[in-house]
C-alpha cells in the first residue's frame, strides 16, 4: 500500500536496468526500504543493480523480461504480482536509436516502434489489469519531450514516444475510477548511457534529478510532470511555433 | 445495495477502491463473509479512523451503519444490547433519559460500537475508567467460517474477545455487543480550567496528584510557540455533575443533551490553508480565550469535551491533500521525550493546531489495545512535502522511549515500528490466525503494516 505520506511498500521496474528507473527505485528506498521487482534481460548490470538495492535494505526479485517478446509480457506481469501487491509500477524501457538510420531503414524503424510503443502498450494493458484488480497503485510511464513535437533530428524516437504518451495519458483517465493513479513523465535530455556522446539539449538533467521529480509526483499523485519542470513552459512555447521558425531552431 | 466506491479515512489520504456492501441483517453479513473473494473483507463504521483500517483495496468493505438497532437498555442494571453499527451518539441520546451514560467517549461521538471495540477507543476519562473494551460484557462476532460466536472477556473465548478489542476488525465482524453503561445524575460536567505558561507548569499540575480527583482530564497545548512559551497549555479537568452541583435553572432538566451541529464545512478549502501562520493564529486565540484559572464551571459535553462535534466535515479544512493525526504514548518517566517532540514540531516547517496531552491509567488485557500507563500525545499535520521524513524522525523518538503509535490514528508508519511498539503483537497474531486461518479478514492497514498474512 502507498501510505498517507506517499511511502510505497513495493515497486516493479519494467526495464530493470534503466538508469532513470533504478534512480527512482533508489530514491524511494533511501526514504524507506521496499520490496523491489526488477524485470529485465539477465545481465551483469541487472545483478549489479540488485546488489546495490539489497545494500539499501530492499528485498529484490529479478524477472526475465524482453520488451521485444510481446507474447511473453502478460506472463511476466503476472509473475511480478505473485509476491504480493505492486504499489508502484514503472515502465522505463526504451530505445533511442540513430535517427538517420531509423528513418531510412525499415528494420531499425520497426524495432524502435515495437519496443517504445507496441511493447509499452502491451505492458501497459497487462499492468492496468492487475492494478485494477488490486484497487490501488501508481503506474509511472516514461515518455519524453521528444514526443511533444517531432524534431527533424529525432522524429522516429519522438513518434514512438508521442504514441506511448497518448496511450498512458488515456490510461490515466481509464484507471481513475479503479483507484489507480497514472503518472506520465516527460524528461528532457538526461545524461545516461543511452545519450552518451550526444550533444546535450538545453535544460539537460540527470537520472537522480528525474527520479526526484518522479518520486514527488507519485507521493503527490500528479498525473503529468516534466523533468526538469521548466521544460513544461519551454515545450509549450516550442509546440506553438510556426513550422518555418521551428525548423530553423538549433534543437 | 452495493457498488464500487473509493474510500478514505478521516484524514482524507490514500484513497483506494473496494466493493461496498450494506448488510441489513445478520444473514447478510454471513453471506458477505462467505462470498469474500481473494482480496478479503473488512467491516467499516462511520469512517472516523484517520488512516486505512476500514478500507480494503480490490476487496469487499461492509458498511455496517445499516445494522444499527438498539435492542434493549435496562434502566436498572444499565446494560445495553446494541448492534455493531449503532453510533455512540445514538446510544448516548437513547440512554440519557434513563440516567445512563456511555462509559467511554472518544473525541467524537460519531463512531460505531463496532469501531469503538475494534480500536478499543479511549476518552478523557481513561485514567479513571479505562478504554471501551473494559465496559463490553459480551460481543457477537461473525468469524471467517461464517459462525456467529458470542465472546465474553473471561469466558471460554476470552482470547478471541481480547484479540477483537483493539484488533482493527481483523478477527471478524462485530454485529452486536452488550455494554455496561454508567449511572449519571446529569449530562453536564463541573469543570476546572488552568492555563499554564509553559510545559513545566503543565506537567507539574498533571503529576501533583490532583489529576486523580477528576473523572475526566486532558490538556490542549501549543506547538507553534518556542522559547519561554514552549508548550503553553490549557488544562481542562472535570467530572459529571451531580444534581445538587447544577445551577437551579438546569436542575429541572438535568439530562438534557445539548449537542447541536453548528455548521458543516463545504469541500472548498485549498491545500495549504492550514499552515504555520494560520495555525499559530488559531493557537494564540485558543490559548487566550481560556480563563487563567477557573473552578467549578458547569459545561455541557460539546463545550467540555467534543468541541469538534459542533462542526460537520471539519477535516475538509485541510484541503484535498488531507492530513494525518500522530498519536503516540510514552511511559511515565519519559517526559523529556514529550518535550523533545514539542520542540521538534515548533522548530519544523510542519505545524499542528489540535494538540492534546493526556495521562493514561492502567491498560487492559487486549494485546493491541493502545493505552498503557503513561502520557499520550496527539498532534495533527496537514500533508506536505517532507512530512514522511519528519514523522519517521518522530517515530525514532517515540520508539526510543519505549512508546507506541495508536492504530486508529495511524496512516504512515512501517510494519517494524508497529511491531516494536506492541510487544504482544505475535500473541495477537496467533489468536487472529487461528480464528481466520485463510485470511478472509484484511484491510489496507493490514496489508500496509503486515498485520495479517
Amino acid at each position: 500500500m502507498i501510505d498517507a505520506v506517499g511511502n510505497p511498500q513495493s515497486i516493479l521496474l519494467m526495464g530493470g536496468t534503466s538508469e532513470i528507473g533504478l534512480a527512482v527505485v533508489e530514491a524511494f528506498a533511501a526514504d524507506r526500504p521496499l520490496r523491489v521487482v526488477l524485470a529485465a534481460r539477465p545481465s551483469e548490470r541487472l545483478d549489479a543493480a540488485r546488489a546495490r538495492l539489497e545494500g539499501l535494505g530492499c528485498a529484490v526479485e529479478t524477472l526475465p523480461f524482453d520488451a521485444r517478446a510481446l507474447d511473453t509480457h502478460a506472463d511476466v506481469v503476472r509473475k511480478a504480482f505473485t509476491g504480493g501487491d505492486i504499489d508502484v509500477a514503472v515502465v522505463a524501457f526504451g530505445l533511442l536509436g540513430d535517427n538517420e538510420q531509423a528513418w531510412t531503414d525499415v528494420e531499425t524503424a520497426v524495432e524502435l516502434a515495437q519496443v517504445n510503443y507496441t511493447a509499452a502498450v502491451s505492458v501497459g494493458v497487462s499492468l492496468a489489469e492487475r492494478l485494477r484488480a488490486q484497487g490501488h497503485g501508481a503506474l509511472v510511464a516514461f515518455s519524453s519531450v521528444a514526443g511533444e513535437r517531432a524534431r527533424r533530428s529525432n522524429f522516429v524516437y519522438g513518434s514512438t514516444k508521442a504514441g506511448m504518451d497518448a496511450f498512458y495519458s488515456g490510461l490515466t483517465e481509464a484507471l481513475r475510477p479503479s483507484g489507480v493513479g497514472v503518472t506520465v513523465v516527460r524528461p528532457g535530455f538526461v545524461h545516461t548511457r543511452m545519450t552518451e556522446g550526444r550533444k546535450p539539449a538545453p535544460l539537460s538533467t540527470t537520472p537522480e534529478a528525474v527520479a526526484a521529480v518522479v518520486v514527488d509526483a507519485v507521493r503527490n499523485r500528479r498525473e503529468l510532470v516534466w523533468a526538469p519542470a521548466p521544460l513544461r513552459v519551454l515545450m509549450s512555447v516550442l509546440r506553438h511555433l510556426p513550422r518555418a521558425v521551428f525548423r530553423r531552431l538549433p534543437v | 445495495m452495493s457498488g464500487t466506491a473509493s474510500l478514505r479515512g478521516w484524514g482524507r489520504t490514500a484513497p483506494t477502491t473496494a466493493q461496498v456492501l450494506e448488510p441489513r441483517s445478520l444473514d447478510d453479513v454471513r453471506a458477505a463473509v462467505a462470498a469474500a473473494g481473494p482480496r478479503g473483507i473488512i467491516a467499516r463504521g462511520l469512517g472516523r479512523s484517520y488512516g486505512d483500517p476500514a478500507q480494503n483495496a480490490g476487496g469487499t468493505v461492509l458498511d455496517m451503519t445499516g445494522l444499527a438497532t438498539i435492542h434493549s437498555i435496562d434502566a436498572d442494571s444499565g446494560i445495553a444490547v446494541v448492534d455493531g453499527g449503532v453510533s455512540l451518539d445514538t446510544l448516548m441520546r437513547r440512554a440519557l433519559p434513563y440516567g445512563l451514560w456511555v462509559p467511554v467517549l472518544p473525541g467524537t461521538r460519531q463512531v460505531t460500537i463496532g469501531g469503538a471495540i475494534g480500536a478499543d477507543v479511549h476518552g478523557k476519562n481513561h485514567h479513571s475508567k479505562g478504554s471501551f473494551g473494559n465496559h463490553v460484557l459480551s460481543l457477537d462476532l461473525v468469524t471467517a467460517d461464517g459462525a456467529l460466536r458470542t465472546l465474553t472477556p473471561d469466558g471460554p473465548d476470552a482470547e478471541l474477545f481480547w484479540a477483537t478489542a483493539g484488533g482493527m476488525g481483523l478477527t471478524g465482524v462485530i454485529v452486536r455487543a452488550t455494554v455496561q453503561l454508567h449511572r449519571t445524575e446529569s449530562a453536564y460536567f463541573v469543570v476546572d480550567t488552568d492555563r499554564t505558561a509553559d510545559l513545566d507548569e503543565l506537567m507539574g499540575l498533571l503529576t501533583d496528584g490532583s489529576d486523580d480527583t477528576y473523572g475526566y482530564s486532558a490538556a490542549w497545548f501549543d506547538t507553534t510557540t518556542t522559547g519561554a512559551q514552549l508548550g503553553r497549555a490549557v488544562l481542562t479537568r472535570g467530572s459529571l455533575a451531580t444534581l445538587d452541583q447544577l445551577p437551579p435553572k438546569l436542575r429541572h432538566d438535568p439530562l438534557k443533551f445539548e449537542a447541536p451541529q453548528l455548521l458543516s464545512f463545504p469541500d472548498v478549502f485549498p491545500n495549504g490553508l492550514a499552515n504555520r501562520l494560520t495555525l499559530r493564529a488559531f493557537s494564540e486565540l485558543w490559548y487566550r480565550k481560556a480563563p487563567k484559572r477557573q473552578r467549578g464551571s458547569v459545561q455541557n459535553i460539546t463545550t467540555f469535551y467534543q468541541v469538534l462535534d459542533l462542526f460537520g466535515d471539519w477535516n475538509r479544512v485541510y484541503g484535498s491533500r488531507g492530513f494525518l493525526q500522530y498519536q503516540f504514548l510514552v511511559p511515565f518517566g519519559e517526559e523529556t521525550t514529550f518535550r523533545k517532540v514539542v520542540e521538534k514540531i515548533a522548530q519544523s516547517p510542519h505545524a499542528s493546531g489540535l494538540n492534546v496531552l493526556k495521562r493514561f491509567g492502567e491498560g487492559n488485557a487486549a494485546p493491541l489495545s493502545f493505552p498503557q500507563p503513561g502520557w499520550t500525545i496527539t498532534v495533527d499535520f496537514p500533508i506536505a512535502r517532507g512530512l514522511h521524513r519528519f514523522c519517521d524522525e518522530l517515530d525514532d523518538l517515540v520508539l526510543g522511549a519505549g512508546g507506541r503509535l495508536y492504530l486508529a490514528k495511524e496512516s504512515r508508519a512501517s510494519a517494524a515500528t508497529i511491531r516494536r511498539g506492541y510487544p504482544r503483537f505475535e500473541e495477537w497474531r496467533k489468536v487472529r490466525d487461528a480464528a481466520d486461518p485463510t485470511g478472509v479478514f484484511t484491510s489496507d492497514m493490514a496489508r500496509r503494516l503486515e498485520l495479517t498474512n
